[in-house]
């Protein structure tokens, strides 16, 4: 099948409210027949529901959580960027749109970008309108701060706490439409099967995790909303439940995968302490604002952070690239920090960490402080005093969770910090208007991979889920849905729910009588370390070719030798686990194809061949300006199209960020 | 930071689902390092149950930080375990000492069934908030984020407010297993803002009359919901919810329309 983004004809700025315009619209009465299903309730999921329950739909949301509430959106620290231009520092639409295709070294669409960019504003107005608390000067306007790759203050934040904010506001929305009677939720279920009729997405099959029953459930439309698949690498800041496996059945079902390898690592996480680590945890982009990162200027330095004079310290990012500092994109200052740890100037027991500093920001706020204040001979532990005070008000909960998690006192000694698996670019191909390459299914959110290209910009994640769910769907599923009200609700006793449900059934009944001798645990964890160091932040060809044997391997191990202990009808969280790792092994071995294919690198996608003599990403853009769409085949067999990047506004360069 | 590893005995509450009874097992675990989180520390106990082919312990977890609210051990007679304003999963292994015994529990409450083992039921936290907890405000329906400036003072002790969790530790913690720390908390947030204050009797008497309805006790002033709450919401919340409600139903807003 030929890939057909579907961009509207006409001017980049026109094209959004040309669509919006033109496209067909359903009437109120023939809403209430059209029955839409969502899988996923963080910020896409929840926003999508609320926006189409409102305008009528009747939608039924799915979630594995306990509630809605608990998706793993809440865990978003920072903020969420929106072209305001509230602090007159040169903001735009257009620069937000070139920041983002420029940050994801263009292998993003450009009218997909320049839309995100420009609903961005009506996504801070909404959320306002819902009570989301944001972050506010005394003059009771909301306050912005920076975030990486962008030299403007355009990124809005609730304390360290701003997707939970959000995604409260949307849950909030999403609860008043189930009270309204539009939208039916289902906590606690997990889907495990598209059921197509007639080349259409008709339904899912889902697992009731309380009863481990299976339900059957029609819908008009399917949309994807189940987040990124970072827990492939077993260590990520992922949520223990995050997984692939909605946007996996759905690309077993015909929908394309697009750029797989596609994967950020984010640089400012909490070191790994021991073999026992369940997952990682982020220290938000925004404390790049004012922390400093530096190694020590020499190799295998043991003396302690305090103990090493200013001389001797190498701040390695503000050396490498002095127009932005600490400030350079995620990719870029993970890349830094590696390189610095693999030639031996790594710090902390296991070398594999690098200093994320406070004592001059506190310094440089004390005397601000104190300047305010009036104290012309304040004595240096005043300074000090004051300085903490103000890095309290702006990061305190997280150094709070840092001292948690690492008994360390951030405020006196600096945080170590290393890069961890964070976010996943690729994700299920869609066209302009979100839908995959199956008719009626659609992905949004980052389970879709469309608006970040190689590598996302801090704060985009939030502002693109929240875009796909307010303000995207609603336009493009009621132009699919306008073709669709002559179709009847069609009983789930038809033969493809029928035969969907017995496929799954199978599969379940297969893991629970391989009764092995290894721990789902432990194959999710070897399949982890086989990704890290082979298709994580460095790859190459060799590397590559090696995963994907170990990861065949693997599978064939996993499905003679897992171990799930209880019963299929009951509460059992350990074959909830096995279905999503069998997932992951499968999608393992299709990230490592793609990496191996795509000859360059590009944003997350380092390949050690291709980079310039300074070490920077070398594209080839020549040859590698598509996105790779796969097409799944049969075990192990995936068939690559492409869909070309064409760039009619921005002009693709080397990335400098010097 | 110095590693200790550690040998521990726990007292784990074991139950099939709803309707069995349920009772205390006892387990032992060892090489348990100080630099371990509790949750990774029921990690190792379960990979050790299914090796021995034992059934592993249920319990409820999710993002691992301390923000999503899923996670929910009762833990020495304590919600969340013994440190302030820390969520189970934030709470790590160097708070104990080899040979310690540890006593972990559900939350306790008939508004919470137990599902099984440590894993009990919250939806009727959902249905409280179905009751009100929202503006009533559709998408697209927003006017600028600037165009009604708030006073910084409220924005954050909305904030304050805001960042409730979900947990229900407020429940396990309190004698009466009272929901009123929950629901003043989302009440305290929407009164402080304009946007919420069009509809603020009405949500606060619709959201009490939900709370009663799924059983929860009533609140009488003992404070563990305060004190217990992973993230510091102030008693001051319920303080405000009993304003709002007596203030509503003086001036007549007790119709539960929405």
């Amino acid at each position: 099948m030929a890939l057909n983004s579907k961009i509207p004809a006409g001017e980049l700025e026109a094209k959004w409210e040309k669509y919006k315009s033109t496209c067909k619209l359903v009437n109120p009465a023939n809403k209430r027949q059209l029955e839409v299903i969502i899988i996923g309730t963080g910020l896409a999921g929840a926003s999508a529901a609320a926006s189409l329950g409102e305008l009528g739909y009747k939608v039924k949301t799915f979630c594995f959580q306990d509630s809605p509430r608990r998706a793993h959106s809440i865990a978003a620290q920072g903020g969420i960027n929106a072209a305001k231009n509230y602090q007159n520092d040169g903001d735009s639409t257009f620069r937000l749109f070139y920041d983002t295709v420029k940050g994801g070294d263009y292998r993003a669409r450009e009218a997909n970008v320049y839309r995100l960019a420009s609903v961005s504003a009506n996504i801070i107005d909404q959320c306002v309108a819902q009570g989301v608390p944001f972050a506010r000067e005394y003059g009771g306007l909301l306050s912005n701060r920076s975030f990486g790759g962008t030299q403007v203050q355009r990124t809005f934040y609730a304390a360290g706490q701003t997707g939970q904010q959000l995604l409260i506001g949307a849950y909030q929305a999403l609860e008043r439409q189930v009270a309204l009677g539009n939208v039916t939720q289902y906590s606690r279920h997990e889907m495990l099967d598209v059921v197509t009729i007639d080349g259409k997405a008709r339904g899912v099959i889902v697992r009731n995790l309380v009863t481990g029953e299976l339900e059957r459930h029609f819908g008009h439309a399917v949309l994807i909303c189940s987040g990124g698949y970072g827990n492939v690498f077993y260590l990520s800041t992922n949520a223990m439940g995050s997984n692939v496996t909605a946007a996996w059945k759905a690309h077993k079902k015909g929908a394309y995968f697009g750029n797989p390898c596609f994967t950020q690592i984010h640089p400012t996480c909490i070191p790994v302490s021991g073999d026992h680590q369940s997952k990682l945890t982020l220290m938000s982009e925004s404390l790049r604002n004012d922390g400093r990162i530096w190694v020590p200027k020499k190799q295998g330095d043991t003396r302690k952070p305090n103990d090493i004079p200013e001389e001797e310290r190498d701040y390695y990012l503000e050396r490498r690239y002095p127009a932005f500092g600490n400030l350079v994109p995620r990719d870029v200052a993970s890349r830094a920090a590696k390189e610095r740890c693999d030639a031996g100037y790594g710090v902390g027991a296991s070398k594999q960490a690098v200093y994320l500093d406070y004592a001059s920001a506190i310094q440089r706020y004390g005397k601000i402080e104190a300047n305010k204040q009036g104290l012309t001979n304040a004595d240096a532990a005043t300074i000090t005093q004051l300085g903490k005070d103000v890095v309290k008000e702006k990061y305190g909960n997280l150094f709070e969770m840092y001292e948690k998690i690492t008994a360390e006192n951030p405020y006196e000694v600096p945080m170590r910090i290393y890069p961890a698996v964070h976010y996943t670019m690729g994700g299920l191909w869609v066209d302009y208007e979100l839908k995959t390459t199956v008719d009626g299914l659609y992905a949004l959110g980052e389970a879709n991979f469309s608006d970040h290209g190689a590598n996302r910009l801090g704060a985009s994640a939030l502002m693109q889920g929240l875009a796909d769910g307010y303000f995207v769907i609603p336009y493009t599923l009621g132009n699919y849905l306008a073709d669709d009200i002559r179709t009847k609700s069609i009983p789930t006793d038809h033969p493809a729910f029928v035969e969907a449900e017995k496929a799954v059934r199978d599969r379940i009944e297969k893991l629970m009588s391989i009764k092995g001798s290894e721990s789902v645990e432990s194959l999710h964890k070897r399949l982890g370390k086989i990704m890290w160091d082979k298709c994580g932040m460095a790859r190459n060809e060799q590397g590559l070719k090696e995963a994907i044997e170990e990861i065949r391997a693997l599978k064939k191990e996993f499905w003679s030798n897992v171990r799930i202990p209880g019963e299929i009808n009951e509460f059992n969280p350990e074959l909830d686990k096995a279905n999503r790792v069998a997932d992951f092994i499968e999608l393992g071995e299709l990230m490592c194809m793609d990496a191996l294919h795509r000859n360059e690198s590009c944003g997350g996608h380092f390949r050690e061949e291709y980079q310039t003599e300074e070490g920077e990403a070398l594209r080839q853009d020549d040859k590698y300006m598509y996105v790779a769409a796969w097409e799944y085949k049969g075990d192990s067999q995936f068939e690559m199209h492409k869909e070309d990047l064409v760039y009619d506004i921005v002009h693709p360069t080397q990335r400098s960020y010097k | 930071m110095e590693h200790n590893s550690m040998n521990l005995t726990l007292k784990v509450w074991k139950q099939k689902n709803k309707n069995e009874k349920g009772r205390f097992e006892t387990y032992q675990v060892k090489g348990i390092s100080s630099e371990m989180s509790f949750l990774e520390m029921f990690d190792v106990l379960n990979e050790q149950l299914i090796a021995e082919g034992k059934e592993p312990i249920a319990f409820d977890h999710d993002c691992r930080e301390g923000i999503c609210g899923m996670c929910s051990m009762y833990i020495n007679g304590r919600a969340h375990g013994p440190w302030h304003h820390t969520t189970t999963c934030q709470l790590h292994m160097r708070e104990y000492k080899d040979g310690d015994t540890i006593v972990v529990e559900p939350w306790r409450a008939s508004a919470f069934p137990v599902i099984k083992d440590l894993v009990v039921d919250r939806q009727a936290f959902d249905r409280i908030i179905q009751a009100g907890g929202y503006v009533s405000v559709n998408t697209g329906n927003a006017v600028d984020a600037n165009a009604i400036p708030i006073e910084k003072h409220s924005a954050d002790e909305a904030f304050a407010s805001a960042a409730c969790i979900g947990c229900g530790a407020c429940v396990a913690a309190c004698p009466n297993a009272s929901a009123m720390l929950f629901v003043s908390a989302k009440v305290s947030h929407l009164a402080m803002l304009p946007q919420g204050d069009p509809e603020r009797k009405i949500r606060a008497v619709n959201m009490v009359q939900q709370m009663d309805k799924e059983g929860f006790g009533s609140c009488t002033n003992i404070g563990a919901c305060e004190a217990e709450c992973p993230k510091g919401i102030s008693l001051e919340n319920i303080a405000r919810l009993n304003r709002e409600y007596l203030g509503s139903m003086l001036s007549g807003g007790s119709q539960n329309s929405i």
